[in-house]
């Protein structure tokens, strides 16, 4: 059984952090209320992990002030600590270690006695998967696997505050799928998360509200639904072209008028509608007017689209990021 | 310790480098139980200086490229007990490397006059001051060879500085100075005292200096840390 948290989870205003010249992160104010999944959500470099470190006492703010749990951070660090879990990005349990002893040191680091470890221990290594590893070395684990025990390690002394940096990046689609279905679960028994990701899609599926922080500012922070609201019950069509000059956007706008009309960055044209859109009859006219169609998707608009519209980045940029730390 | 005692620059600079100086002086001593009763202290300073300084480097290089070193940050026990806990284990193998020379000492010469409660608590003040110099020095690298390149600085120097093999009045004068700013000095100049050779000062200034030297280090490390790491 987890420890839940009332008020204010996490309290931060103005928090600010300079490596030389460079202002990671500039003056934000967080706040996530008790029992609350909260995604923060941005690119790479945007702030997140700096943010984090910050929020978990690894590293102290230039400026401004932190509460964990109505504990004042700059006068009584350890004592917030004792009531937050973290997750990093990268495992930090010893390589030498097997699953089961790098549980039990976790528990030992936040005085949790020795049959209670060996007991809490025991039911994570089931819990996450990984009891048939459990006396394997930590080394010899799959990025996957090394995620998991990294988050039961977190998870060992029951905090109501559990802090995740990108827990889903890097490994392999089943424990991605495990470890959300587990995140939901905590979320479900009252445990505070707060999540850094750059899946816009991981967060729209698990949290409850999102901060988008781009260069170290936080452009927006709301609920889900609120964010989805612009979008709701709208379609897009994304029409390739093999020459995007050939566009006839002016006649396109005649044409249909009840349809609004984008032209993408890298040539593509975003047709968006409030009701559902006919594929063939726009292509049709595009191929009579001389462009070329290459290709037409169909999609519904989702946070996503909320995200480049908010932030002005393009979504293809996080994708390559996506791609980028998935062959990591 | 377990996970870093057969690492490689461990073997190398922690234990064959002082069994290896060992083996030389014992040879070079032969069978003359005096000039071996004054060389065995600066032996058993030695295999304590190596063994702790490379031991504390390869835990730390490891431990901070592994992040272990974060978690520990993360959980709630104070810095200060994270870091004494964190430097026992290469204290324990800087002991453990003294009873190297101390076990051949048996062997090769007459060591029944040897003051052991004088001599057990000096060892384990020059484990402890080791320890934390290469603490100190470890929280600026980042890797295993970068420590123990910047340890042989302070290692090697200490060597020929403070006592080990030849009093430091043997030294040049302009160099005696430099001598009596070096912890490892008052560490053989007990080990002097308890088991044999030229002796400097009173037990009782070089026991004081030398846990001064402990607690100046320990809290320069601790700083360090809190500027380095935490930020």
């Amino acid at each position: 059984m987890m420890n839940i948290m009332t008020g204010a989870a996490i309290r931060a205003r103005g928090l600010e952090k300079r490596f030389g010249d460079v202002r990671a992160v500039q003056g934000i104010d967080i706040e996530v209320v008790a029992g609350e999944l909260f995604g923060f959500l941005g690119p790479n470099g945007a702030g997140k992990t700096t943010a984090m470190t910050m929020l978990t006492g690894l590293s102290r703010p230039d400026a401004g002030s932190i509460e964990i749990g109505g504990i004042d951070c700059s006068k009584n660090p350890k004592a917030a600590q004792h009531l937050i879990g973290v997750v990093p990005d990268e495992s930090n349990l010893y390589p030498e270690l097997n699953g089961f002893e790098n549980l039990c040191f976790s528990g030992a680091l936040y005085g949790m006695r020795r049959d209670e470890r060996r007991r809490k221990a025991s039911e994570l290594l089931e819990l996450f998967g990984l009891g048939a590893a459990a006396s394997r070395k930590f080394s010899g684990y799959s990025k996957g696997m090394k995620r998991r025990l990294v988050i039961a390690a977190a998870i060992m002394h029951n905090p109501p505050l559990l802090f995740l940096d990108e827990p889903t990046s890097g490994i392999d689609v089943e424990s991605s799928r495990m470890i959300r279905s587990l995140l939901s679960d905590l979320h479900r028994n009252g445990v505070t998360i707060f999540m850094t990701t750059h899946f816009i899609d991981e967060a729209e599926r698990l949290c409850d509200r999102i901060a988008f922080i781009v260069n170290g500012l936080i452009v927006r922070t709301d609920t889900v639904e609120r964010l989805l609201q612009p979008v709701h019950g709208r379609y897009a069509l994304n029409v390739s072209f093999s020459d995007a000059a050939k566009v006839p956007l002016m006649d396109l706008e005649r044409a249909f008028p009840l349809l609004e009309f984008h032209m993408l960055p890298g040539g593509e044209l975003r047709v968006e509608s409030g009701e559902a859109l006919k594929t063939g009859a726009l292509v049709r006219f595009l191929e009579e007017a001389g462009a070329e169609v290459t290709e037409a998707k169909k999609r519904v608009l989702s946070l996503e689209d909320v995200f480049v519209e908010i932030t002005g980045i393009g979504a293809g940029h996080m994708q390559k990021e996506k791609e980028g730390r998935g062959r990591r | 310790m377990q996970a870093y005692y057969l690492k490689p620059p461990n073997v190398s600079w922690g234990l064959l480098f002082p069994l290896a100086w060992t083996g030389m002086f014992l040879i070079r001593s032969g069978q003359d139980s005096h000039s071996l009763l004054s060389v065995l202290p600066g032996m058993i300073a030695l295999s304590v200086l190596f063994g702790t300084s490379s031991m504390l480097a390869v835990a730390v290089t490891f431990e901070k490229k592994a992040k272990a070193f974060e978690r520990l940050l993360l959980s709630p026990i104070p810095l200060y007990l994270l870091m004494l806990a964190k430097t026992s284990g290469a204290v324990l193998f800087g002991m453990f490397n003294a009873l190297v020379p101390v076990l051949l000492g048996f062997w090769f010469a007459d060591l029944s006059g040897a003051d052991w409660g004088m001599a057990v608590p000096a060892v384990l003040l020059i484990a402890v001051v080791s320890t934390f110099l290469s603490l100190l020095l470890a929280i600026l690298a980042t890797e295993v060879f970068e420590v123990q390149t910047l340890s042989n600085f302070v290692r090697f120097p200490m060597i020929f500085l403070c006592g080990l093999f030849f009093p430091v009045s043997a030294l040049p004068l302009f160099l005696q100075p430099i001598s009596f700013l070096l912890p490892l000095t008052y560490g053989v100049d007990i080990l002097h005292h308890a088991i044999g050779g030229e002796q400097l000062l009173p037990p009782a200034v070089d026991f004081s200096v030398l846990a001064g030297f402990c607690l100046l280090l320990f809290m320069l490390s601790l700083r360090s840390i809190n500027k380095h790491w935490i930020g």
